[in-house]
């Protein structure tokens, strides 16, 4: 292993620009002559719109103009979409109500998108939107997923609020496993609701040349692609050869930035309608109110236990709330993202799942980091650890006695489970968290007065998502290929252009290790270009785990062909036969002689042809490649939390943190391990700190930082990470995929973890310090009256 | 509009503001200096974080008038003669950043943490210290052992005052 090649921990390049303030995110760009939008947002959570009074907004100084949803309407521009069709175990096709970009006839949730003030400055448009006059017929609000059928009705085309009652794997044969069980644990979960929060919120700045009638979108995406085909093919604002979207440096994502929202599209359609740019910057608490929301399920869960401590079967129902509107991809969250995933790590003949989705008076829902995979390794962790607990099994055990261990395995709920050792990340996972000693510190901590308690998530995931053709077949409207071009230019420097999206993932570094890797050339003569529609010639993202697993993967086919056009170019200068050349450390040869060239070199002969018969060997080195994965693949591992509870305050501390994953094969261990962390930390606020909450009015009481609870450093310890290997067999590089293991595996390891110590399982998520004590008042009430 | 000048990373500048301009929009709206970050709105996140007259404040809450003849340091300004301050070498070499969007408040809270606590700091008084500064990305895990090893290298290295 080279210094820099794979599986190096390169420092990364992407760094001195950030640590030097000279990064370039979206509202660091100004264009000259830009106006600023800002919107006019619903206050109430569900109303009709009966009139809207722009007249003295248009009036306030410096309005340019002010838009509402019948000069959108007016324009022929066509709603927000969402691109994965769910069918209802009926048949039917989901209901899905419209979703305009700007509010037509009704308001749906707090900070729907009501009109648009464009102004000379942020502060003008600012002044003015708090002149428009809306006359709204006040409904009664729908807050609560659980309550959403016979509530008011959200949407006229899904009565009932149903969206869809979707199922998954084998009823009958699953109802007979429950029948014939010794033991049956049953749990009721409430996955909470999350805001996603990443650093940078969103922000765009649309920009439109009328002497080449183009439109320009600085957005803060995770997939410029994705934006452009949505903005074109269905808003219809543009077609995509007139339409260019730009996502420069983007402070986070985790699933937020994937989406199509209003706000990036009014910018985009405006500075067209008004020839000036549009710039739009969230606030914070714009994005609490109308960035897409995660999770927000309600689960009953059921598993199925032989007499010997076999799993013989789960079932889960579970409501899942989509909010006012379906977001680009929300449909897909709570179905094919997250009933596979409920065989977990084990051998589990039956497994049947209900879904019944919901519209309510809240934001949209869509994916954050994990996305459907934490709420069914929730369940399944949840009822494990459980079950255990019940039948007086050790938790670890039960699990390895479960654990699958031929490959390739195939799970009754759609999942061909490719390759892993469960196992050693069990063990593994035991020796760092020193399980041993458990019973010792539990001991120490009852003498403090203390109450400690020790919590396992044995997680799987499907990421380096996905086949296209097999997403397509459960209701994807994309394929999830993706696309790399590598340009050799002729002294030798190589440009990567890829479809992936960094925002924050390192793929300036850890794209370049691969490519350095294969071409034996440093990595200071690799650049990675993305996020520019113009630049890279197709994509579909960064979500899911993808970049690696997927997009990477594009770019090593691409390497492949520059290897071969190479050799062939190698074989003219060297005066020998093509299959006689061979490639290595940045070096080609001729078999069993000294005659050698350098890649340099070669490339500088590609471009010159004066080697070669240019009408038999194309000049030039660079090749484009798109790449569509065979399978998904399936990172797994084992956390295990360590907590120590004051039952005076409530107060949960994470004594121990220890996480053993498989990725297969690791890029840059460094980069992974932050992944790690970073995972951790989302996991961990969600277990125990944030959770978005709607008052009976639909109004969002979390809507800003004093009330919403975001992990801060002195919320969390330091982590002790460490992963085993075993390749993914899917894809070239064998890796399998590391952005949101810690998010899924962590919020089950640290409920377990607190109902250990509490002694019963009564505690929801956030187990915050206010619950956590009513909890543990309980337990002493309970041993009072035992 | 309100005269306001003030010296940034070392030059004076000067300019007609409207009053209630905060010094973060006259960092990155007038002087185009845009490392500076807004995250949020409630004096939470602390991306926003930049030296005036020496001690860390958050720019997002302060009036650019406000500040009129002070001395103020951005990340802009951390930098001298094309060698990285210590601490920003030290986020580089333990990756405490991810997305970059929180970097420059933490890397300037670091800064006044270590003016104000010394070199020698604990994890515990780090994770406390770091309040009011929010990572998203990072966990906090290696962000933490950037800033004890900062800690550490500004001892070795002493810097010219701001």
């Amino acid at each position: 292993m080279s210094a820099t090649g794979l599986g190096a921990s390169v420092k990364r390049k992407e760094d001195i620009r950030f640590i030097t303030g000279k990064g370039h995110y979206v509202d660091d760009i100004n264009r000259p002559g830009q106006a600023y939008a800002y919107f006019h947002r619903s206050p109430h959570a569900h109303a009709t719109i009966n009139s809207i009074d722009v007249s003295e907004a248009l009036a306030s100084p410096g309005v340019v103009a002010v838009y509402t949803g019948d000069d959108i309407a007016a324009d022929k521009v066509g709603g927000l979409i969402c691109g994965w069709m769910i069918h209802s175990k009926d048949g039917s096709p989901m209901k899905a109500g419209a979703h305009p970009v700007l509010a037509q006839g009704k308001v749906r949730y707090v900070g729907d998108h009501v009109a648009v003030v464009i102004a000379d400055t942020l502060a003008e448009a600012r002044d003015a939107a708090e002149k428009i006059v809306v006359d709204y017929g006040v409904l009664p609000a729908v807050p609560d997923p659980a309550k959403a059928v016979g509530a008011a009705t959200v949407h006229d085309a899904a009565p009932d609020n149903a969206v869809y009652n979707w199922h998954l794997g084998d009823k009958a044969a699953t109802d007979a496993a429950f029948a014939s069980a010794a033991h049956v644990t049953k749990l009721d979960l409430v996955n909470n609701r999350l805001i996603p929060n990443p650093m940078e919120p969103r922000a765009a700045v649309g920009d439109y040349d009328s002497g080449t009638d183009t439109i320009t979108l600085y957005t803060t995406s995770q997939n410029p692609h994705v934006a452009r085909l949505v903005l074109s093919a269905f808003i219809g604002l543009a077609p995509e050869h007139k339409f260019r979207v730009i996502a420069p440096d983007v402070g986070g994502g985790f699933g937020s930035k994937i989406f199509i929202y209003a706000e990036e599209t009014v910018c985009a359609w405006a500075a067209r309608k008004i020839d000036r740019p549009v710039k739009w910057t969230s606030d914070r608490t714009e994005a609490f109110l109308a960035d897409a929301h995660g999770r927000d399920h309600v689960t009953h869960a059921e598993i199925a236990l032989d007499a010997n401590g076999k799993v013989t079967g789960v079932r889960a129902h579970t409501i899942a709330n989509m909010g006012a509107y379906l977001s680009t991809f929300a449909s897909s969250v709570p179905t094919y993202l997250y009933a596979p995933l409920l065989s977990g790590q084990y051998n589990i003949p039956a497994i049947y799942a209900e879904v019944d989705a919901v519209y309510t008076t809240t934001a949209p829902v869509d994916a954050y980091r994990g996305a459907g995979r934490p709420e069914a390794t929730f369940v399944i962790e949840r009822l494990m650890e459980l079950a255990a607990r019940e039948t007086g099994r050790d938790p670890a055990e039960f699990r390895r006695q479960n654990f699958v261990t031929q490959f390739p395995h195939q799970t009754p709920v759609i999942m061909a489970y490719d390759v892993g050792d469960y196992a050693t990340a069990l063990d593994k996972a035991l020796e760092h968290a020193d399980y041993k000693g458990v019973a010792a510190r539990k001991a120490a901590s009852a003498a403090k007065g203390k109450l400690r308690g020790v919590g396992f998530s044995a997680f799987i995931e499907a990421c380096g998502i996905a086949p296209s053709a097999a997403v397509g077949s459960l209701g994807a409207g994309v394929g999830l290929w993706e696309s790399a071009e590598v340009r050799v230019n002729p002294i030798g420097t190589v440009e990567i252009l890829t479809g992936s999206h960094s925002h924050g993932q390192s793929h300036e570094t850890t794209f370049a290790q691969l490519v350095s890797d294969r071409l034996g050339i440093s990595i200071d003569n690799i650049s990675i270009v993305h996020g520019d529609t113009d630049k890279v010639q197709m994509g579909m993202g960064t979500y899911g785990s993808r970049s690696g697993a997927v997009g990477m993967s594009a770019i090593s086919k691409a390497l492949d062909k520059i290897e071969a056009k190479a050799k062939k170019v190698a074989g003219h200068v060297l005066e020998a036969a093509e299959g006689d050349i061979e490639f290595k450390d940045g070096k080609f040869t001729v078999k069993g002689t000294d005659k050698a060239i350098d890649f340099a070199s070669v490339a500088l002969q590609a471009y010159i042809a004066h080697k070669f018969n240019g009408q038999e060997l194309e000049p030039g080195l660079k090749e484009s490649a798109f790449w569509d994965p065979t399978n998904f693949t399936f990172p797994a591992g084992v956390h295990i939390c360590e907590v120590e509870i004051d039952p005076d305050t409530g107060v949960v501390t994470v004594e121990r943190y220890t996480a053993v994953d498989d990725f297969g094969k690791l890029i840059n261990p460094m980069v992974v391990h932050g992944q790690v962390h970073g995972g951790i930390a989302q996991g961990l606020g969600q277990a125990l700190m944030e959770g978005a909450k709607y008052d009976d009015d639909g109004q969002l009481v979390t809507a800003s930082y004093m009330d919403y609870c975001m992990p801060r450093a002195d919320n969390l310890p330091s982590f002790k990470v460490d992963t085993i290997e075993t390749p993914c067999p899917s894809n070239p590089l064998g890796i399998k995929g590391c952005g949101e293991a810690g998010a899924i595996a962590s919020p089950p390891a640290v409920i377990n973890a607190i109902t250990d110590a509490l002694g019963h399982e009564d505690i929801a998520m956030p187990a915050t310090p206010a619950a956590v004590w009513r909890a543990a008042r309980k337990r002493v009430t309970r041993q009072a009256a035992e | 509009m309100v005269q306001v000048a003030m010296t940034v990373n070392g030059k004076a500048v000067s300019a007609n503001v409207d009053p209630r301009t905060l010094l973060v929009q006259f960092l990155r709206e007038n002087l185009r200096l845009t490392g500076t970050h807004v995250g949020c709105d409630t004096s939470q996140c602390g991306a926003c974080v930049v030296h005036l007259d020496g001690k860390a404040v958050k720019s997002c809450t302060t009036l650019a008038v406000a500040c009129d003849g002070a001395q103020v340091t951005t990340i802009e300004g951390l930098a001298h003669g094309g060698k990285l301050h210590p601490m920003q070498q030290a986020f580089q070499d333990n990756h405490g950043l991810q997305c970059g969007f929180c970097t420059p408040g933490m890397i300037m809270t670091a800064v006044d943490l270590v003016n104000r606590k010394g070199n020698a700091l604990d994890e515990t008084t780090i994770r406390h210290e770091l309040e009011g500064n929010i990572c998203r990305c990072t966990g906090y895990h290696n962000i933490v052992k950037s800033i004890a090893q900062g800690a550490r290298d500004m001892a070795a290295q002493p810097q010219a005052a701001e």
